[in-house]
């Protein structure tokens, strides 16, 4: 079996570090793995993907369209953007809180309904784990754990043959000791709605 | 907070030192990692650079690591400068690493050439790191043609784990050779990341001695004459060397055949079914015995290789001898393109020709109308705060814009607006003397600061020199920002190296220039009335505009931050914060503008832009 997951988000968001983490979590539990990051001029506050493969025989560094098995978002827009990377059946998990880019706050764009998004990816045939990762790290202590908890969401999920544990110990190695605690929570919170819903 | 990289170790990438790990242990690690291992591995005792990418991690690494690993490593002010320390650390019997981006290696390919000729007495790889697709760069050139330019041993991996062999295999190459060897890879193999099997690492030797040979080392015509007939000798060796690599091999049977080489053999490997395959990784010279060997008994041959057809014109000169009935399909029979990386859709272009495997359904969700998202200059950069004062001193007048490579280049985005011309790194300083030449407009020229050290100083003593007329703006934010804020002459070097910062304002003075301002960008009034001021005198200008980026300032620790706010009983709605200075900390609250707590880093240059004092001080 092969495993494609797309990871998609607004340049400083934290995508590298969580497809590190998936990455590292797949390399552990005995898995071929490829990956590939987007560095350089798109991270000030542009698009940004990430790809982690893993399973036999992977050698791509990119999914092919209509490829991955799971997409995880940290922006709505840049989920809904990212469809064409999914195959039929795919698990999208994504927090639905917009980051406005420069054409919306001007008022020269607008930005969509997140119903509309939502239902989009329902209606062609994606498992939709939806909601307001950033709010859910805010009740924990920062915004900014938005991260953690989406990793704790897509586990939840069990969309991807790795240990929660594992990538729950292996994100906490990857953050400074003194936010380890509140990562860790961030984590569960994630790890709880993907299971139990909002 | 948001996860980063914890600040132990290498804290630039997270994980464990690079500098760890033993012999069969397996690492997930990133192009640019494993090339910086190789160089431990290999016992390297010099490397240089200029940031680019996509190379600029293996410098970040390099910085970090090389005082306590005992080598020499340096941010050289450019390229052609990065190449000749190298070089000549090389010729001392040093093994040195040199590395940069593909369009580096056109500002290095001088001293590169004449490297082909002189030849080196330790080690040496050059690394040309290209961006197919330009993710980050001005254009796409194909670097192949360097090393057959310069007659250059050439390797090219596919994998980060063949990028760590390969550079290792390099210094062994390149000795045996006497000369220095062309690696090249691109965006897809320097940011893959994947499994790579470490090895020992071993001491650096740092140390060498240059014995003099000017036969050898001085390519005065009558000297250069028998160096190229040298040169021409080692061809024949290095035909041996790729007949017989280990990175040149075949794999699986059949009468259908793909050659292919760099990151596009992963795609073909992975998504074509039933083909034999002829993996090329030593590609200059080519294996041309290999290739005809390949030919014969093929009914129809794919080349798979990103941007020029170098490899499938020479399959093509090879078929005539070997399989004339062979049908060769590339990029010349127009099945493949030019331009741009491959990727898995370039294998399912070609299923009319052969099976292609493991490729799924396009879904087609409904169609929702997606905002754009550019990057754009971030909250409180000082750049933007410059741009926004040359176009208020404009007024309604035209200028001709000069700009150079660098986050600012984000200018050129609207509302700011501030790009007319680009050539390359540098030439905004000499391409406004053409324009002041040949026109009757206002001519600006934007240049960053370690772009100013790396190759805008002989255009500023030329338009000196020659007495053009324009703006001139120094972008100075303290860093090298975009490539990952790295130290420049104007910095100076910290450590036991420790260099005082250039003064820019000296050195500009020192070039000719009469006119030399250095102003803070946000301070907005004082700002406009300097380029007010040089728009008027109708002489050279030269502004220094200097504010660290905000970026590295949060990247270090962080200031202490004053905090405003958009008082809404003065603010009218003209949205020129919001249309017209774009911060992205700025909002739209219901009918009143708005500042983001969370993105504001408080740098106060908005308070000067709002013409009603409506953004005061959040008391």
């Amino acid at each position: 079996m092969k495993y494609n997951v797309l990871i998609v988000g607004v340049g400083g968001q934290g995508v590298l570090l969580a497809s590190r983490v998936l990455g590292e979590a797949a390399m552990r539990a005995g898995h071929e793995v490829v990956m590939s990051e987007v560095h350089g001029m798109a991270q000030r506050g542009g698009s940004v993907s990430s790809v982690v493969r893993f399973g036999e025989g992977v050698m791509s560094p990119l999914i092919p369209l209509g490829g991955a098995d799971v997409i995880l978002g940290f922006e709505p827009v840049e989920s809904y953007r990212s469809l064409p990377f999914a195959r039929a059946g795919a698990t999208i998990v994504t927090d639905t809180t917009p980051v406005p880019p420069s054409g919306v706050i001007s008022g020269k764009e607008t930005y969509p309904g997140i119903e509309e998004l939502l239902g989009g990816m329902r209606e062609a045939g994606l498992r939709v784990v939806g909601f307001e990762a950033s709010a859910e790290a805010q009740k924990v202590g920062t915004r900014l754990a938005a991260n953690s908890v989406l990793l704790g969401a897509l586990c939840g999920s069990e969309a991807l043959p790795l240990e929660s544990s594992e990538v729950r110990s292996i994100l906490l190695e990857s953050v400074r000791e003194k936010f380890r605690e509140l990562n860790g929570r961030a984590f569960d919170a994630g790890f709880a709605i993907a299971r139990n819903g909002p | 907070m948001r996860i980063t990289p914890r600040s132990s170790g290498d804290a630039s990438r997270g994980g464990p030192p690079l500098s760890e790990g033993q012999k069969g242990e397996r690492r997930l690690l990133l192009g640019n990692e494993a090339i910086a291992r190789a160089c431990l591995e290999a016992g390297v005792g010099f490397a240089s650079t200029y940031p680019g990418t996509p190379s600029s991690e293996i410098g970040l690494i390099f910085d970090e690591i090389s005082p306590q690993y005992g080598f020499y490593f340096e941010y050289s002010t450019n390229e052609k400068v990065a190449m000749e320390t190298a070089g000549a650390a090389a010729a001392s019997g040093v093994r040195s690493f040199v590395f940069m981006k593909h369009v580096g290696v056109n500002v290095a390919s001088d001293p590169m050439m004449s490297l082909g000729y002189t030849g080196v007495r330790a080690g040496m790889v050059i690394l040309s790191a290209d961006d197919p697709s330009l993710h980050s760069s001005q254009n796409e050139q194909d670097n192949r043609h360097y090393a057959r330019l310069g007659n250059l041993p050439m390797l090219e991996p596919s994998t980060p784990a063949e990028a760590k062999e390969m550079a290792l295999a390099g210094f062994e190459l390149s000795e045996r050779l006497g000369c220095p060897v062309f690696l090249r890879t691109t965006t897809r193999v320097n940011h893959a990341r994947g499994l790579v099997p470490l090895g020992d690492v071993k001491a650096p030797s740092a140390k060498g001695h240059f014995d003099k040979d000017p036969q050898r080392f001085v390519p005065v015509p009558a000297f250069a004459r028998m160096m190229r007939t040298r040169q021409i000798e080692r061809l024949k060796l290095m035909a041996d060397e790729t007949e017989g690599s280990r990175f040149n091999f075949t794999e699986g049977e059949g009468d259908v055949g793909v050659i292919a080489s760099g990151v596009a053999y992963t795609y073909a490997r992975e998504f074509l079914n039933g083909c034999a395959f002829l993996k090329l990784g030593m590609t200059n010279p080519l294996p041309e015995k290999t290739i005809a060997q390949f030919l014969r008994g093929k009914r129809r041959v794919i080349v798979f290789e990103e941007l020029d057809p170098l490899l499938e014109d020479a399959v093509l000169r090879i078929a005539k001898d070997a399989n004339p009935s062979v049908e060769v399909i590339g990029k010349r029979s127009g099945h493949l393109p030019l331009a741009f990386e491959y990727n898995p859709e370039t294998v399912a272009s070609l299923s009319q020709l052969v099976s292609v495997k493991g490729l799924s359904n396009i879904l087609t969700p409904a169609k929702v109308s997606l905002p754009v998202r550019p990057p754009v200059l971030c909250a409180g950069c000082p750049h933007r705060a410059t741009f926004f004062a040359i176009r208020r001193a404009l007024g309604g007048r035209e200028a001709v814009v000069s700009t150079d490579i660098g986050c600012y280049t984000l200018g050129l985005n609207p509302p700011l607006g501030m790009a007319d011309f680009l050539l390359c790194m540098g030439s905004s300083v000499g391409a406004a003397g053409g324009f002041a030449e040949v026109t009757d407009q206002k001519v600006v020229a934007f240049i960053g600061d370690s772009t100013l050290f790396h190759s805008g100083i002989p255009g500023i003593i030329n338009a000196a020199f020659n007495r053009h007329v324009y703006l001139l703006v120094v972008l100075d934010n303290r860093t090298t920002a975009m490539t990952g804020h790295q130290p420049h002459p104007g910095t100076g070097r910290s450590g036991a190296r420790a260099s005082e910062p250039l003064d820019i304002e000296a050195l500009v003075r020192g070039c000719g220039v009469r006119n030399v301002v250095s102003v803070d960008p946000y301070e907005l009034k004082k700002t406009i009335e300097a380029a007010k001021a040089a728009f008027d005198n109708n002489e050279l200008t030269v502004i220094i505009a200097r504010r660290a980026c905000p970026l590295a300032i949060k990247k270090k620790g962080g200031e202490e931050r004053t905090r405003y706010t958009v008082n809404a009983e003065k603010c009218v709605f003209c949205r020129t914060c919001i249309g017209k200075f774009a911060c992205p900390a700025m909002r739209i609250d219901g009918k009143v503008a708005a500042i983001d707590e969370s993105m504001c880093i408080g740098c106060g240059a908005c308070v000067d832009v709002c013409p009603k004092g409506a953004i005061e001080v959040a008391k």
